[in-house]
């Protein structure tokens, strides 16, 4: 999922300075689940916000309304009927949803009300992992189910590097080495015979180099 | 000072137990315990809405850490005040008006011990920035 994390409170009520009335947008996917933007996160940051908007003598009128996704046309125009005299929106979506709320409202402000940090996973409750960088042609099938694109700090197809020391990176003690991990995976597996398969440079194309992505399925469209 | 409120969130296991007597005759201020089945169920809405509505001060009782009847909810109360206090220095009311104690349910006296002690803090702190009438920082207006 997308994980996010919640912008300082300052910053969001500075980019929301002289709006009477705000709306403070939920988003009941990814953002729930990593706890930065569902529900309950939307009702804190709309009580913090007029909070800070009293203190600060600008006493602000705040509503929120929380849907499965800003990021869905179907869900999206169900937060029309809160834009009625809004002079804001603070979207807890991740940046997918911002600018998509954004497209389909263009007469209104939104500001984000988060960072959005990676695609990743909960390795428990409470800590999130990046495990995917969206390269577009993905390599898990060489490399034991552990990606090299992300987990390694240098990107490297054909590792180990000279910096891995006792299954640990150089960058830092609470990094495994992908390269490692990749070993360890192949090695309980008996595929070790793939650590010797060279995998060729990587087509950065299918990534962001090739500019922003679009997929079309034709057999879905209507 | 007397028209100041702090509102305590109170385990029943614990803290509800010791604070059958109430706060003690020299602590004129107003204190309003909810009672909550563990210390843990406290969270974030539930601290800010009592700010929100008109708390000068709050405060969760909750088991000591290493007694807490379900195991964790006492330490996970602590971790989610940290959370809301930086919260509320982002904000301006000021974490330090948030309070975590860690209350023995055979401690009785321990009670009359917090309501001095919020009221000391109250003494210091003064009322929440959130009333009416308090001095305001001007700021201008962008959008
Ligand atoms: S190889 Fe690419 S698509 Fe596959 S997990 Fe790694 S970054 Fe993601
Ligand atoms: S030590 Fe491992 S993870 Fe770190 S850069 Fe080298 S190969 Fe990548």
């Amino acid at each position: 999922m997308i994980v996010a994390e919640i912008k300082p409170i300052e910053e969001i009520a500075e980019a929301i300075k002289g709006a009477k009335k705000v709306l403070v947008a939920g988003c009941g996917g990814c953002v729930t689940v990593c706890l930065s933007g569902g529900q309950k996160e939307t009702d804190i940051m709309a009580s913090a916000l007029r909070m800070k908007m009293k203190v600060d003598g600008q006493p602000l009128e705040i509503e929120t309304a929380t849907y499965e996704r800003q990021c869905d046309p179907e869900y999206v125009i169900r937060f029309k009927e809160h834009l009625q005299d809004v002079d804001a929106v603070v979207s807890m979506a991740c940046g997918v949803g911002v600018q998509f709320m954004a497209e389909n409202y263009p007469e209104i402000i939104f500001v984000p009300g988060q960072n959005t940090k990676f695609a990743g996973a909960a390795i428990e409750h409470g800590i999130w992992e990046e495990r995917c960088m969206l390269c577009g042609e993905c390599v898990l099938a060489k490399t034991g189910g552990v990606c090299p694109v992300i987990r390694c700090s240098k990107s490297l197809m054909n590792g180990p590097c000279g910096g891995s020391q006792n299954g640990v990176c150089e960058i830092s003690k609470d990094t495994p080495c992908a390269w490692q991990l990749i070993y360890d995976r192949l090695k309980g597996q008996g595929r070790l015979d793939m650590m010797t398969e060279v995998l060729p440079a990587k087509n950065w194309s299918k990534n962001r180099d090739g500019g922003p992505r679009k997929i079309v399925r034709e057999d879905v469209r209507l | 000072m007397s028209d100041v409120k702090v509102v305590g969130f109170v385990c029943r296991l614990c803290a509800l137990i010791s604070s059958d007597l109430g706060p003690p005759a020299d602590v004129t201020i107003k204190i309003e315990t909810v009672e909550l089945p563990c210390a843990g169920k406290v969270d974030g809405r539930l601290l800010l809405e009592a700010f929100e509505k008109g708390a000068d001060a709050v405060f969760v009782a909750g088991c000591p850490e290493h007694e807490c009847m379900n195991v964790k909810g006492s330490s996970r109360a602590r971790k989610r005040l940290e959370h809301i206090k930086e919260m509320l220095d982002q904000v301006g009311v000021g974490g330090d008006r948030l309070v975590m104690y860690n209350v023995s349910g055979t401690h009785g006296p321990r009670f009359a011990q917090i309501a001095r002690d919020m009221a000391g803090l109250l003494e210091k702190l003064g009322p929440s920035p959130l009333r009416p009438g308090r001095p305001r920082k001007e700021t201008s207006q962008a959008i």
